[in-house]
This record gives C-alpha cells, sequence and structure tokens, in this order.
C-alpha cells in the first residue's frame, strides 16, 4: 500500500486531475446563470464577446474552486464526500493545483478585461478573491453564516453576465445577486439536514452542528420567506415584464410553502427526511426555472411581443 | 521505475500535451476572433 501510493505521487498528474480540480458540477450552474443575466440585460453584445465573457466567467469559478481545493486538501482528506479529490489522493500536488488556480484565475480577469470590459473583469476579479480568501481561507472556519457568506460567492455570475453588456451596475444586476444569495442558505441547510456531512469531524462550524436542527430549521423558512419579496423586486421596479413577474411570485410561493414543512418538523432517528429532499430538489428547479423565465421574458420584450 | 510506470508516465505526459496543445490552439482562435471583432 505504502509503495503504491508513492509511486502514485512520482507519477505526472493526468489532465483529468486538473478538470477535476475546477469542480466542473457546480460550474454548470454558474455557466447557466450567468448566461441569463448576460442575455437579460438590455443593449446587443457581439456572439464572440458574449462567448468570451461566459468563457472567463467559468474559468475563474474554475480558478477558485481549485484555490478552495488547494486550502482545503487536508479537510477535504478527512470527509468521505470529499476524500476522493485530487489532492488528498495524492494524484496531485498541493502546489500543482494553488498554481493551477492562480493561472486560471489571473486569465480569466485579463481576457476578460482585454476582450470585454474591465468593470466585468474588477467584479470577476473580486468574486474569485471574495471565494478563495473571504470566503475559504477567512470565515468558512470561523463561522456559522459560512453558507449565508459561501452564497454571495455564487451570486455574482449573472451579475458579471449582466455587466459584460451594459458596462455598469444598475438595481437589476444587483437584484440578481440578491435572489441567488437568499436562494444559497435554504438549498445548501436542506441538503445538510438529510445528508450527512461530516463537516464537525473536521471543525468547519456549519449551522446544523452549530446551532442545532431546530435553529437551521427556522431559519431556513426565514430565507424562503425573504426570497419571495427579493424574487419579485426585477418585476416591481420594472426591469421586467409580468412573465417573470408571475413566474417568480409562484416559484417563490411554492418554495416557501414547501419549506413550511422542514421548518415545523423534528427528524426522528432513521427519519427518511423526505420534506427536506423535496425541498433540497425544488429549490434546484426553482433557480433554473427562474433564470431560464427571466430570459424569456425579455427575449419576448426584445421581439415586441410584450409591453 | 519499472517498465510499466514508465509506459504510464509517457501516456500521462503525452495527454497532458495534447490537452495543453489544444487549450493553446483554442486561445489563439478565441484571440484572433476577439481582435477582430473589436476592430470592426
Amino acid at each position: 500500500m505504502t509503495t503504491a501510493t508513492t509511486s502514485t505521487v512520482s507519477l505526472p498528474a493526468d489532465w483529468r486531475d486538473f478538470f477535476a480540480l475546477t469542480k466542473p458540477r457546480v460550474m454548470t450552474l454558474v455557466i447557466f446563470t450567468g448566461l441569463c443575466g448576460l442575455l437579460a440585460a438590455p443593449g446587443t453584445i457581439h456572439p464572440v464577446i458574449a462567448f468570451t465573457a461566459i468563457l472567463c466567467i467559468a474559468v475563474g469559478a474554475g480558478g477558485a474552486a481549485a484555490l478552495n481545493m488547494w486550502w482545503e486538501a487536508d479537510l477535504d482528506a478527512g470527509m468521505k464526500r470529499t476524500a476522493k479529490r485530487p489532492i488528498p489522493t495524492g494524484r496531485l500536488s498541493a502546489v500543482d493545483a494553488r498554481d493551477f488556480g492562480l493561472i486560471l484565475s489571473g486569465m480569466s480577469v485579463m481576457v476578460m478585461g482585454l476582450g470585454v470590459g474591465w468593470l466585468a473583469a474588477g467584479i470577476l476579479a473580486f468574486s474569485i478573491f471574495y471565494y478563495a480568501v473571504i470566503y475559504t481561507i477567512w470565515l468558512k472556519p470561523r463561522t456559522p453564516q459560512n453558507i449565508v457568506i459561501g452564497g454571495g460567492a455564487g451570486a455574482f455570475p449573472p451579475l458579471i453576465g449582466w455587466v459584460a453588456v451594459t458596462g455598469d451596475i444598475t438595481a437589476m444586476p444587483v437584484l440578481l445577486f440578491a435572489i441567488i444569495f437568499m436562494w444559497t442558505p435554504p438549498h445548501f441547510w436542506a441538503l445538510a439536514l438529510f445528508v450527512q456531512i461530516d463537516y464537525a469531524k473536521v471543525g468547519i462550524p456549519m449551522m446544523p452542528v452549530v446551532k442545532g436542527e431546530k435553529s437551521t430549521r427556522w431559519q431556513i423558512l426565514l430565507y424562503a420567506a425573504l426570497l419571495v419579496p427579493v424574487a419579485a423586486a426585477p418585476w416591481l421596479i420594472g426591469g421586467t415584464g409580468a412573465i417573470y413577474g408571475i413566474a417568480a411570485l409562484a416559484l417563490s410561493f411554492a418554495f416557501l410553502v414547501l419549506s413550511v414543512p422542514v421548518a415545523l418538523r423534528v427528524a426522528e432517528p432513521g427519519d427518511a427526511m423526505k420534506p427536506e429532499k423535496r425541498l433540497f430538489k425544488f429549490s434546484i428547479l426553482y433557480l433554473f426555472a427562474l433564470f431560464a423565465m427571466l430570459v424569456v421574458d425579455a427575449a419576448l420584450r426584445n421581439q415586441g411581443l410584450l409591453a | 521505475m519499472t517498465p510499466e510506470e514508465q509506459t504510464e508516465v509517457r501516456r500521462r505526459q503525452k495527454s497532458r500535451n495534447w490537452a495543453l496543445g489544444g487549450v493553446l490552439l483554442f486561445m489563439v482562435v478565441l484571440f484572433y476572433a476577439i481582435t477582430i471583432v473589436r476592430m470592426g
């Protein structure tokens, strides 16, 4: 066993290990929300520049993810869900992962600045710094509010996509940011309730572990309730049409209704956790549907089909 | 290093070289396209 491990380390890393560092599954949501922000923004953008903007958002997210895995390699080794990642298994050295993350981050910001615009590049740079340093290194190991803070990192893509088109920050892209920010805590805590995530073992203060299940359940309901006005706000301020507005209200009320049983329940030992699983599944559908409707609404108005 | 390990090292080096070559070629095309669009 020992010899096998040593020989694995001495082998040069496979390119797939570098690819795994970028958290490709998280990236699909980043690309989707970034693209929706870009498509819903008023104004025109050349398809090549639009492609470049989305590529830079995705590569920047990949760089931040690699830096996250570099910093958390020790923690990942101690948790079942993450123990198979490239660094804990020794398929990749931590230094290579760090350098890879820095190169992706630097390249994505440079290309965004030169090809698309420096405001979008600046926000992209800040979002990478926010995720890798403010969240991963500083606050995640220190506060049970870490998921709320981490939600901020995931909320940047639609804002950057929007700014890539318009070149300025207005209320609309900030609201898109706020929607994902409010959505992340109930989405993640629902998962944390039914998956026995062994964060406690490695000393990360997750909400269900620190404040207990009951408090976490109530906070899920609180954020779900806040999500209703925030998701409807783009319509209320006149930034979208009624198609988005009605869809946002319907989706957000469904989200709220599904989170009520989660808030009021107490899990028994051996509980099937059905309401929590249902809420988590719906939360993913919610975000995809909401941003898709934002684009549909904008497209219909641009075609002159709606006032 | 055994012959098997030697073969594996070569295989990984080769696949990484191809991956990096592909990325570089892609960037050449992308920067060309961006340049043309921004000049237009």
